[in-house]
This record gives structure tokens, C-alpha cells and sequence, in this order.
């Protein structure tokens, strides 16, 4: 199977690769997947906390080039992103940018659900939950 | 010389054709086209005088008679027709079959099969070595054992399994009559190394031309004549080629090629054994001591020379192909297989689904040179580093954590 150009890019030249410190209480880190499977992502994410913006984020893969490629480009489309931009990001959207086929679509569901689990935990740790995201989202709406 | 790139590191998936197998053949395309079964004009009897010269070939070098290979369309072909051959013929003597259960999926799907229908398999389980040996054949054995069925060389590691132990402990051990029928798959040992079915007491062998720099699309089944001969029910019925053992107009060119790369793999095999272990020594050297959490999966000597299957722990085999992507090699993991399931060989071993989603054979062949391996070796090493860096298991296993430890989640 061929790899798409975009895949290959993020494969050859990931982006965001490193750690973050997890005890950080402006960090967000999500760990999904399981070596027996063939596939680990961690992400993490540094949130400001006076603007819920997204300052950095970063990313290590076990896992296929699809797999690599998701969460390399996730990292990339989170950074500068509010959390709740940041909680609209779609696998499909992963799918669609990286040309994904078929069989490689669990890698995209993988960098989705790495997503969820940061901003959890990053949500946690200020006690926080998503729910609260969206509720802020809907006064957000309101105003 | 120069080095040219992509280069192919997986002889165990199929071989390129050697250019003197080609020459071989290309009269049996175009002058001497006939049909074999001809018997009553030039064009039959050249056909019919080029397949009986690879019979005897191909004979030579198992160590066989000519009358006893039945031409096949490779070795799926023939693991069918032995397995499904001798399961028919003999069922009124018992219904028990024995194999492994790493064995090429060519033999494990026909043994399913039979088993729907009634037969009872035992599948043996290799050490963590992978070598299924004669005691274990052995101890599995019943009064209604009618097959016994253990490939020579694994696929997937190049491990050996014990035939000439197990021929020789079923012939030691039964009357001609009473034996069960010995069958082995030895599609990756046979042009490789030696072969003698007569010493080796083998009933039935599998063979396959294109893993021996022949074409693809031809094999053999050696079925046993005498001491004891062998009956099979034939799975295709026709115009009753082969002895009626397997109808079907013979693919004459093909066979001519088979037969050549028998002659051309028994002249040379010597020396290539010892060339492609020194080879193979050195691509494993290169490697285990630049990364020291590789390792080498299956018996360390009982291997096939040409042949080396190995893991690395925390990175994903399919990316590091896709890091190697100018070396052909192939991995056992998920990714690259067809089901998604990571390789059943390797967990035969016991080795847990994260080694076998980190392995990568490596298959030498015939024309692979030192620059190849050298080549090889550095951008292996290069690439497992900078994916290590990448891997979250590898950052974990360094701070001390056991991975082993944690609840994974479910995906």
C-alpha cells in the first residue's frame, strides 16, 4: 500500500515530538492505545490558563506511519487553538488532511480520542470536566 | 560497484528468477510450445522430453525418483493435495492428523478444514525456540494417527524443525503398513540445503520453484512409490495427468524452469550456504551491536542461513519499514498483514503481540552482496534510534516503568 505524500511528510519530518513535564499543572497529558495492539500515542498540551489557548503541544508514537502521521499533524492543528476549538478536531478531519485509507482510519480515532484524554486531564487538574467546557461553550453562544 | 537501489531483502516471499533459468524456458514458449499430453507429434514429445528432464532434475536433487513428482501450481497446491489427498484415501484406517500450529497457513487452513469434517488435528506448539521436535511427534501420536504433517523450515523465522527425526522415529517405530503418512512443507529448505527423502524417510514433500530462483506458478508434490507408496484422492479431477494424481495441461515452460533451478541450486549450494551465513552473520552482528534491545526471535543455529527474524522491542515493525522503505524486507506486524492480526508464527513463540508487532525478517538471497548488508545495517540502526526517540514505550521503559504494569485501554 502507498503511502500518501502528506503522510509521508509528517512520517519523515514529525513535528512536536517530545515531552512535556505531566506534573505541569498546565499540562495535559493523554496516553491511548496499547502495545499488544500495535499502537501507543501519547499527547500532551500546554494550556494558558488565563486563556484557555493552547500554547504548545507534543506528541511520541508507537506505532505505524498513519498512526505517527495523526498524532504529528493533531499536535500541530492544537497549537494557538482555544480548548474549545481544540474539542471540535474530528478523526475524519485527520482522515481528510492525511488522505488516510480505509484500514488506517483507527489511527485517526486514536489521535481523536489522545486529544479528549489531554484536555481531561488538563481540565482535572483545575477541576475541571469537558462538560464544563461546553457549557461555557453554550454561553459563549448566548452572548 | 555501486550500490542499487531498492534492494530486496525477502527471499522467503518469493526469489528473482536466475537469467539462466529464463534462457531455460524461453524455447518452451515459442518452438516447442506442445502440449506434453501430446503423444502422437513432434510438438507433444519435445514438451513431453522437456518436462520428463525437470521430473528427473527435480528428482535428483530430493534425492527422489522421477516417477514419484507430481507437477503441481506451487506449494499451496501441494500441501492441498497431500493433506486433503491422504485425509480421504485413509480415513477408513483413522481420522487423526498431527501438525504445528506456526505451520505456512497453506497447511493450517486445509487441516481447519478437515476438521469441520470431522478429522481430529492435534496442533503441536514449538518451544520458544519455534522447532517442533520427534519427541513431540511422537508423544501426539494415536492408533488412528493417519498424517503427520510438519513443515521442514519456518517462513517467518527459517527455523528447522526436525524432520529427518520424524521420518526416522515413524518408520523405526511402525510397520510399512500401520505408518502414518509423513508430509512436509519444504518450500523454504528445499534448494537451499540438502534433501534426501529416502534417508530422511519422508512420505510426501511440498516444493515451490520461485523460492528457488525458478518462475512462479510451479511446484511439486514428491509422493512416496514404494516401501511404503503412497495414495492420494486426487482434489482435481480431469484428463488424469500426473498419474491421475492431478489433472490439468502441464505448464511445461514453468516446469522446464523448476527443473533448471533444481540442477542450478544443487550445483551451488554449498558454497551459498556458506556464503549467505557469513552474510547473515554480519547483517545480525552489525545490527545486535549497535542496538542492544534487538534480538534475534527462534533457534539461534537451527536456522536457515539466508534467514534472520528480528524485533525491536518499542518500535512498530511497519513504520521502520516505511523508515527502510529502499530495503524490501517484511514485518510481522499487524499492520502489514491482510487480517490485522499480528503474526501467528511469532506468538506461537510465546513471545506476546508487542514483539511480533516489532519484528522484521530479513531474507538473503542468491545475489545479495556485502554492500547490500552494509547498506542495510546502518540505516536500520539509524532509523530504529530516531523511532525510539519517537516511542512513548521506550521513554517509559527508561524512566523504569514496566509496561507490562499498566492497564492499557482497549482499542
Amino acid at each position: 500500500m502507498a503511502y500518501s505524500e502528506k503522510v509521508i511528510d509528517h512520517y519523515e519530518r514529525p513535528r512536536n515530538v517530545g515531552t512535556m513535564d505531566k506534573e505541569d499543572p498546565n499540562v495535559g497529558t493523554g496516553v491511548v492505545g496499547a502495545p499488544e495492539c500495535g499502537d501507543v500515542m501519547r499527547l500532551q498540551i500546554k494550556v494558558n490558563p488565563e486563556t484557555g489557548v493552547i500554547e504548545d503541544a507534543k506528541f511520541k508514537t508507537f506505532g505505524c506511519g498513519s498512526a505517527i502521521a495523526s498524532s504529528s499533524l493533531a499536535t500541530e492543528w492544537l497549537k494557538g487553538k482555544t480548548l474549545h476549538e481544540a474539542d471540535h478536531i474530528k478523526n475524519t478531519d485527520i482522515v481528510q488532511e492525511l488522505a488516510l485509507p480505509p484500514v488506517k482510519i483507527h489511527c485517526s480515532v486514536l489521535a481523536e480520542d489522545a486529544i479528549k484524554h489531554a484536555m481531561e486531564d488538563y481540565l482535572e487538574k483545575h477541576g475541571k470536566t469537558m462538560a464544563d467546557l461546553h457549557d461555557h461553550e453554550h454561553e459563549d453562544a448566548k452572548a | 560497484m555501486s550500490l542499487k537501489l531498492p534492494i530486496y531483502l525477502d527471499h522467503n516471499a518469493t526469489t528473482p528468477m536466475d537469467p539462466r533459468v529464463l534462457e531455460r524456458m524461453l524455447p518452451y514458449f515459442t518452438e516447442k510450445f506442445g502440449n506434453s499430453a501430446s503423444r502422437n507429434h513432434q510438438f507433444g514429445w519435445d514438451a513431453e522430453e522437456g518436462v520428463d528432464y525437470a521430473r528427473e532434475q527435480v528428482a535428483n536433487l530430493i534425492g527422489a525418483t522421477p516417477k514419484e513428482i507430481v507437477w503441481t501450481s506451487g506449494s499451496t497446491e501441494s500441501n492441498n493435495l497431500a493433506i486433503k489427498g491422504v485425509a480421504d484415501m485413509y480415513q477408513k484406517k483413522g481420522r487423526h492428523i498431527i501438525t504445528a500450529v506456526h505451520e505456512h497457513k497453506a497447511v493450517l487452513d486445509p487441516c481447519k478444514r478437515l476438521q469441520k469434517q470431522g478429522y481430529d488435528v492435534t496442533w503441536l506448539e514449538p518451544n520458544s525456540d519455534g522447532i517442533i521436535t520427534a519427541q513431540a511427534v511422537e508423544a501426539a501420536l494415536r492408533d488412528d494417527t493417519i498424517l503427520v504433517t510438519i513443515m521442514w523450515a519456518n517462513n517467518e523465522l527459517g527455523t528447522i524443525n526436525e524432520v529427518p527425526e520424524i521420518g526416522r522415529m515413524l518408520r523405526e517405530k511402525y510397520s510399512e503398513r500401520d505408518k502414518p503418512v509423513f508430509h512436509t512443507d519444504a518450500t523454504q529448505w528445499v534448494g537451499k540445503m540438502p534433501t534426501d527423502v529416502e534417508k530422511d524417510a519422508i512420505d510426501l514433500l511440498s516444493a515451490s520453484a520461485h523460492k528457488m530462483y525458478g518462475p512462479k506458478g510451479v511446484g511439486c508434490l514428491y509422493v512416496r512409490r514404494r516401501r511404503p507408496r503412497v495414495r492420494l484422492t486426487p482434489i482435481i479431477d480431469g484428463g488424469g495427468h500426473e498419474r491421475g494424481m492431478r489433472s490439468g495441461t502441464l505448464n511445461v515452460s514453468g516446469i522446464v524452469g523448476m527443473g533448471a533451478a533444481c540442477e542450478f541450486a544443487g550445483k551451488e549450494m554449498d558454497t551459498e550456504q556458506q556464503r549467505l551465513l557469513k552474510l547473515r552473520t554480519r547483517l545480525e552482528d552489525g545490527i545486535l551491536s549497535k542496538i542492544e534491545i534487538a534480538v534475534v526471535n527462534g533457534h539461534k543455529t537451527k536456522r536457515l542461513p539466508g534467514t534472520t527474524n528480528i524485533s525491536f522491542p518499542y518500535v512498530e515493525g511497519e513504520s521502520l519499514m516505511m523508515a527502510i522503505k529502499e530495503i524490501a524486507v517484511s514485518s510481522g506486524s499487524a499492520c502489514t498483514s491482510a487480517s490485522l492480526e499480528p503474526s501467528y508464527v511469532l506468538k506461537a513463540l510465546g513471545l506476546g503481540d508487542e514483539i511480533a508487532h516489532s519484528s522484521i525478517r530479513f531474507g538473503l538471497g542468491r545475489f545479495t552482496t556485502e554492500e547490500e548488508i552494509d547498506y542495510t545495517v546502518e540505516k536500520v540502526v539509524k532509523n530504529v534510534q530516531h523511532l525510539l526517540d519517537m516511542s512513548p514505550l521506550w521513554e517509559m521503559v527508561q524512566e523504569g516503568i514496566d509496561i507490562n504494569t499498566i492497564e492499557w485501554g482497549a482499542h
